[in-house]
C-alpha cells in the first residue's frame, strides 16, 4: 500500500497570534511577547519586522528585539460606539514600553470609566484567545491591565 | 513661481442627496465657481478633482462629461480628509508654475448615512484577525479622542473646554445657509449627549455627508481681467508625517500640522498675528483646541484658556470656524478642503453675510488627512 499523501493528513489545529508581532513561543515555559525590531544605526525601536528606519533611513539589518510585557499608560478613549459587533464600552489605549517604543491596545480587567485610568499607571501585558479563524485555528491577542 | 488668485468659488449646501450621483454633485459646485468667476468650461486648462471614495471611477472626467468635454488634462485626487484641499493645491501649483494660467479645483463627496469611517474594515481576508476593538481602535473617534486626552494629560484641559468648542461652531453654523446643520447646542446639551468616544460625545462629531465645493485659480496677471476682487493665494502647503517616536502607532496630528504653519508662514510673509480668520479641521472638537497651539494663534497649553475666554468666536479676537465647521457645517471628505477656500474668500471679499468677520484681510484654511497629510492655504485680499 502507498502511504496516505500528506495533504489528506487532518491539518493541526493551532494557536496564531492576532498580528505578527505577537510571538507565541510554543517551548514549555516560554511566555507569549511582543517582537520589536531596534535600528542599528538611530536606536528607534519599532513594532515588528521593518524594511528600513523611517527614522534615519537605514537599510541595515534590524536587531531584533523581545519587548517588555510590562509598560505605562500614555493616553486613553473609552469607547462606545464602534463597527457593528465589537463590544462596547471598552478602553482604547496606547502603552508606552521601556524600550521606547508605543502599542496601541485595550485596556482590560477594569470598568470602562475614565476615573479607573491614571496617565503613567504601570500595566501588565496579557494574552486571551478572542475568536476562532476559518481554518479553526484559536486566534490569540493581547492586551494590558493594571498590574 | 508666480502670483495666483483665486477668482471663483461655489459650493452647495452639504447634507444628504441619495438620488443624485457625486458627479452631479460636483457639476453644480463647478458650474456657481465658473459664474462667479464669469468664465466658462472653454476658459479652463486644468481640472484637479478630489474624492475619496470613488477615487478609483474618474470622477473628474465624468463631471466634464456633464458640464463640458474641452479635453483638458484631469487629475483624479485621493488624500484621505485632505483630498479636496490637495486637489486644491495641485491647481495652484499648476498655476504658479506656469505651466497654465487657469485651473478649476473642485471637491466631491457622496458618504451617505455610512456611519463610523472605516467601521467595517480590518482582519485582511478572515475577519477573525479583525484588531478593531481588540487592539485598542483605529476609527477616528477614538484617535481624536486620544488625541485630546494627551492634550488633557499634558495641560489639564477639561472635557467641558472641548465640548465649549462645540457649543461654537454650532452657534455659528446659525448664520451659514451652507452648512449641513444650522442649530445651536447648549454646553450641557453637548456634555449629556451619548458619549462616541470619550472625551467627544455626539456632538463633538462631525456628520458625515454629500456636498461638492469648486474653486477657480488664475494667475494674478489673467485675474484682473475677471475680478476687481482677486483673493492671493499667498501660501499653500502640503505635509505628511515626520518620524517622531508615537506616530506609527497613535498618528500624531500635531507635528505635521506644525511643520505646515512653519513652511506658510514662512512662504506668505504672514503670522498667526495677522490672521483675521481661520477655518480649521475639527473633525472633532478636541481636534479643534489642539490646532490652536499647532497653528500658533495661543501659546503651548493655551487652547483651553482661549475657548474659555471666547476669543475664537465671530466677533472675538481671532475668529475660528465661522462656517459652523467640520462639526455642524459637515464633512464630506472630498468637499471640505475646498468649501474652506470658499468660506474664507467669501469673508475676505466680503460677503459673507451674517457670519462675515469684519475687515477679514487674511485668513487661513486647514485640513488634515489622518495616516496621515496636512494641508494649509493662506488667503488675502
Amino acid at each position: 500500500m502507498a502511504e496516505a499523501p500528506t495533504a489528506e493528513k487532518p491539518q493541526e489545529k493551532t494557536q496564531k497570534p492576532i498580528v505578527p508581532f505577537l510571538r507565541l513561543p510554543s517551548e514549555p515555559g516560554e511566555k507569549p511577547y511582543l517582537q520589536g525590531s531596534r535600528c542599528t544605526s538611530c536606536g528607534a525601536v519599532y513594532l515588528g519586522k521593518r524594511m528600513a528606519c523611517s527614522k534615519c533611513f537605514s537599510t541595515d539589518p534590524m536587531d531584533e528585539i523581545k519587548l517588555s510585557d510590562k509598560g505605562e499608560l500614555h493616553v486613553f478613549s473609552i469607547v462606545h460606539q464602534s463597527a457593528p459587533g465589537v463590544p462596547t464600552p471598552y478602553v482604547a489605549a496606547i502603552v508606552d514600553l521601556p524600550e521606547g517604543v508605543s502599542v496601541r491596545c485595550n485596556i482590560t480587567g477594569v470598568e470602562a470609566d475614565p476615573k479607573n485610568l491614571k496617565f503613567g499607571m504601570p500595566v501588565q501585558m496579557t494574552t486571551q484567545t478572542i475568536r476562532t479563524d476559518r481554518e479553526g485555528n484559536d486566534v490569540v491577542a493581547f492586551s494590558f491591565q493594571p498590574a | 513661481m508666480r502670483d495666483v488668485a483665486i477668482i471663483g468659488v461655489g459650493m452647495i449646501k452639504f447634507g444628504r442627496y441619495p438620488e443624485k450621483t457625486v458627479p452631479e454633485l460636483a457639476a453644480q459646485a463647478a458650474l456657481l465657481a465658473l459664474k462667479d468667476a464669469g468664465m466658462s468650461m472653454k476658459d479652463i486648462e486644468l481640472l484637479t478633482s478630489g474624492n475619496l471614495y470613488q477615487s478609483n471611477a474618474m470622477v473628474g472626467q465624468r463631471i466634464l462629461q456633464i458640464i463640458g468635454q474641452t479635453g483638458i488634462p484631469v487629475i483624479n485626487v485621493s488624500n484621505a480628509c485632505a483630498t479636496g484641499s490637495t486637489a486644491f493645491r495641485e491647481a495652484y501649483m499648476s498655476v504658479a508654475s506656469g505651466a497654465y494660467d487657469v485651473a478649476l479645483a473642485i471637491g466631491s463627496e457622496q458618504m451617505g448615512k455610512m456611519g463610523l469611517l472605516g467601521a467595517g474594515g480590518g482582519g485582511g481576508a478572515d475577519p477573525a484577525y479583525s484588531t478593531e476593538g481588540v487592539l485598542g481602535s483605529g476609527l477616528m473617534p477614538a484617535v481624536f479622542g486620544m488625541a485630546g486626552v494627551e492634550h488633557m494629560r499634558k495641560y489639564g484641559t477639561t472635557m467641558e473646554q472641548f465640548a465649549k468648542v462645540s457649543v461654537k461652531n454650532h452657534k455659528h453654523s446659525m448664520h451659514n445657509p451652507y452648512s449641513q446643520y444650522q442649530t445651536e447646542v447648549g454646553l450641557e446639551d453637548v456634555l449629556n449627549a451619548r458619549v462616541v468616544s470619550w472625551p467627544n460625545t455626539l456632538y463633538m462629531c462631525c456628520p458625515t455627508g454629500d456636498g461638492a465645493a469648486a474653486a477657480v485659480v488664475c494667475s494674478m496677471e489673467k485675474a484682473r481681467q475677471y475680478t476687481t476682487k482677486p483673493i492671493r493665494i499667498a501660501a499653500s502647503v502640503l505635509t505628511s508625517d515626520p518620524w517622531t517616536q508615537r506616530d506609527l502607532t497613535m498618528p500624531d496630528i500635531n507635528t505635521l500640522t506644525r511643520n505646515a504653519a512653519k513652511e506658510a508662514y514662512e512662504k506668505s510673509g504672514v503670522g498667526p498675528e495677522d490672521l483675521d480668520l481661520i477655518e480649521l479641521h475639527d473633525c472633532f472638537a478636541t481636534a479643534e483646541l489642539l490646532h490652536y497651539e499647532n497653528l500658533g494663534i495661543c501659546g503651548e497649553g493655551e487652547a483651553g484658556r482661549m475657548i474659555d475666554e471666547g476669543a475664537t468666536y465671530v466677533g472675538g479676537k481671532i475668529p475660528v470656524n465661522a462656517s459652523g465647521g467640520l462639526l455642524s457645517k459637515g464633512h464630506p471628505l472630498g468637499a471640505t478642503g475646498v468649501a474652506n477656500v470658499c468660506e474664507v474668500v467669501w469673508h475676505l471679499r466680503g460677503e459673507a453675510g451674517n457670519r462675515q468677520v469684519e475687515g477679514a484681510k487674511v485668513g487661513l484654511a486647514h485640513v488634515i488627512g489622518l495616516g496621515s497629510a496636512c494641508t494649509i492655504q493662506i488667503l488675502e485680499k
